[in-house]
């Protein structure tokens, strides 16, 4: 049962990671990569991680998606729509996607990972409480750091996407 | 139970189908799509090393990447509507006065 809701899981995830890429219109590919990183949550879900997958829906479906699609409407032209792909690039791209994919993947297959005894055989989940004590104790200089980090790329952005070609009325 | 080297087969995928968008694509938002999705390839990893490990950095580790990626993906857009702004184009072979 698992196995088929995880190989379910897998195929919905490559495929819409694949149409995010390739769909005609940007907007169809926004909301494929919107499908895909709710696939990546499902993964989360099965590998017994249920904080991170919910953070992910969060961020990922919810946040980065609307950010993404305000985006695309906002960029929206005719001749962005007309693919100018070379053929050469687009067969090298292929080619260099496959080397990655073999190269990776026999590393993996070759190594102890492979094993069905690798790591620790308790298959008993980790403590959702463990992930707060560990993140406000141990990594608490980190998470500082992090909200400094979110807060200036936020006014980052919003500094950057100022219009400075616009008069205020009241001046 | 799933094994972890299914979970790191799929996430092999994500990443390469990410570099070959970032390789082929020459629309800057694309080019944003293909990161998200090789940082949500290596989000995967760290997830399922987590669970087999049974250690909890992993998701510690994969919570802050996220947040990472979602600032990175605010600065990235701002970016671009810039640029479209300047160029009234995202096609990154357009935006020609950034070139060295």
């Amino acid at each position: 049962m698992a196995d088929a809701i995880f190989y379910g899981v897998a195929v919905l995830t490559i495929g819409s990671a694949i149409i995010s890429l390739e769909s005609k219109e940007l907007i169809y590919g926004a909301i494929a990569l919107a499908i895909s990183m709710l696939g990546i949550a499902g993964f989360f879900l099965l590998l017994d991680a249920p904080f991170v997958a919910m953070f992910q829906i969060a961020v990922y479906v919810g946040a980065v998606a609307v950010l993404v699609i305000f985006a695309v409407m906002l960029v929206r032209t005719q001749e962005l729509f007309t693919a100018r792909e070379d053929r050469g690039r687009k067969i090298a791209g292929i080619l260099l996607m496959l080397i990655t994919m073999g190269g990776i993947g026999a590393i993996f297959l070759a190594s102890g990972v492979r094993d069905p005894t690798f790591g620790n055989p308790n298959t008993t989940p980790i403590d959702i409480t463990e992930i707060g004590k560990s993140m406000l104790t141990y990594y608490s200089p980190a998470l500082i750091v992090l909200g400094f980090t979110l807060a200036g790329a936020v006014i980052g952005a919003l500094a950057l996407a100022r219009r400075e070609d616009i008069v205020k009325e009241n001046d | 139970m799933i094994d972890l080297i299914d979970v790191l087969l799929v996430s092999i995928v994500l990443f390469a189908i990410g570099i070959y968008g970032l390789v082929v694509k020459r629309n800057a938002i694309r080019m944003l799509f293909s990161i998200e999705i090789i940082a949500n390839a290596a989000n995967l990893n760290l997830i399922a090393f987590s669970r087999d490990l049974h250690n909890v950095q992993g998701q510690v580790f994969a919570l802050f990447s996220i947040a990472i990626a979602a600032a990175e993906v605010a600065v990235g857009l701002g970016i671009i509507i810039i640029a479209y702004r300047l160029y009234k184009e995202i096609d990154v072979e357009q935006f020609r006065s950034l070139r060295g």
